[in-house]
C-alpha cells in the first residue's frame, strides 16, 4: 500500500508537467477571435488615396481575401510589409487593407515610400470599423473565404513562417 | 505619545472616508468630455465599463485604463446606452465582437469550469490530503508489535551490558 503511495507524486508531477508543457509556445497575449466563420461586419470606408477606390463589406465576397488593418505609425506595421507585397504579387490572394487611425497625408506618404500591396484600402479614421472587426492592435490580419466569412485571424506581424505555415495552406484549402 | 495617535485618528478616518468616497471616481480613466449628461444613463455606462476589459491592458477594465481603444470602447458603450441599450445587450454587443475575454466577470460555460469550480476542487483535495495524513500518523502511534524473541534477547543483552 505504501509503496503504491510512491507513484502519486510522480503521476501529479507527469499531469503538471503535461498540462504546463502543452501550454508552452502559446502567447498568452494572443486571444482567439470571435469572428471566426461568421460573416464579415458591414461597413464602408472611402480609400485614403485620391481616386482610388474604398473598402466595403460587398468587395469581400467571390474571393478569398486577405484584410491587413495597418497605420503608418504603427513599426511592426513596416516590417510585416514585405509579406504582404509578395503575397499580393502572387496574386493567390486579394489583399485588401483598413487604415486604422491614421492621418491622410501620412499614409499617403507611408505608402508611397513602401509601395502599396493593397488593392483596396478603407479609411478607418476613428477606429470604429476596426472594433467591429475585433481588433485590440494593429497590425492584425484575416483571410476571408469568397463566401464573405471571416476564416482566420493574425494579430501582429506577419512573419515570414506565418505566410508560409498557415496563411498560403488556407488560402490552398479555400480555393483562393 | 497617545495623546498624538489620538489626534491623529480621526484624521486617518477621515483620510479612508474620502478614499471610499472619492477613490473610484479618482481610479477611474473616463475624461470629462465623454461623461453623458444624464447622470443614470452615466452610472449604467459605468456600471458597463468596470466590467469589460481593456484588450490592451488585459487586466484593467475600460473604465481604468488610458489606452486609446479603452477609450473608443468607453464611448462605443456610451452611444449604446445613449440608444436605449441595457446592461446585457451592450456587453453581448461588445462580446459580439471580441468575445467572452472581453468579460471582467466571466460567464459559467464549459471552458469556464475549471475556473469557477478550481478553487472548490483545490480545498477538497486539500482537505482529503490533510485527513490521509493524520490517519496514517494515529495508525504510526498506535502501539508497536511485540518483539519477537531474538529481539527480546537482543535488547536483554544490551540493557545487561549498560
Amino acid at each position: 500500500m505504501k509503496r503504491v503511495l510512491y507513484i502519486v507524486p510522480v503521476l501529479a508531477f507527469a499531469a503538471a508537467a503535461a498540462l504546463l508543457g502543452s501550454r508552452l509556445g502559446h502567447d498568452p497575449q494572443a486571444l482567439p477571435s470571435a469572428l471566426i466563420d461568421r460573416p464579415v461586419p458591414n461597413f464602408a470606408l472611402p480609400s485614403p488615396l485620391e481616386g482610388a477606390p474604398g473598402l466595403a463589406t460587398g468587395d469581400l465576397k467571390g474571393r478569398v481575401t486577405l484584410v491587413n488593418i495597418f497605420a503608418s505609425w504603427c513599426v511592426p506595421c513596416g516590417v510585416e510589409h514585405p509579406e504582404l507585397t509578395k503575397l499580393a504579387r502572387e496574386g493567390r490572394v486579394a489583399v485588401v487593407g483598413i487604415n486604422y487611425k491614421d492621418k491622410t497625408a501620412d499614409v499617403r506618404r507611408w505608402l508611397g515610400q513602401l509601395g502599396n500591396p493593397f488593392a483596396r484600402i478603407g479609411q478607418d479614421l476613428d477606429g470604429r470599423v476596426a472594433i467591429e472587426w475585433g481588433v485590440y492592435g494593429v497590425p492584425e490580419s484575416f483571410i476571408v473565404d469568397a463566401e464573405g466569412r471571416i476564416r482566420f485571424r493574425h494579430a501582429g506581424p506577419l512573419r515570414p513562417e506565418d505566410v508560409t505555415d498557415r496563411i498560403l495552406p488556407l488560402i490552398a484549402k479555400l480555393g483562393g | 505619545m497617545t495623546r498624538a495617535s489620538g489626534n491623529i485618528a480621526p484624521l486617518i478616518a477621515a483620510m479612508f472616508a474620502c478614499a471610499i468616497v472619492l477613490g473610484p471616481s479618482f481610479s477611474a480613466a473616463v475624461e470629462p468630455g465623454e461623461i453623458l449628461a444624464d447622470p443614470a444613463l452615466e452610472a449604467r455606462a459605468r456600471e458597463i465599463g468596470r466590467e469589460l476589459r481593456c484588450l490592451v491592458c488585459q487586466n484593467q477594465s475600460i473604465d481604468d485604463s488610458n489606452a486609446a481603444l479603452a477609450r473608443d470602447l468607453r464611448r462605443l458603450v456610451r452611444e449604446r446606452v445613449s440608444a436605449g441599450e441595457n446592461k446585457d445587450q451592450v456587453i453581448a454587443h461588445v462580446v459580439a465582437r471580441y468575445g467572452n475575454f472581453v468579460r471582467l466577470k466571466p460567464p459559467m460555460e464549459k471552458s469556464t469550469y475549471l475556473l469557477w469550480f478550481g478553487p472548490a476542487l483545490a480545498l477538497i483535495a486539500g482537505v482529503l490530503a490533510v485527513r490521509l495524513l493524520y490517519r496514517r500518523k494515529r495508525a504510526g502511534a498506535a502501539p508497536a508489535e511485540r518483539l519477537d524473541r531474538s529481539e527480546r534477547a537482543r535488547l536483554d543483552r544490551l540493557l545487561r551490558r549498560e
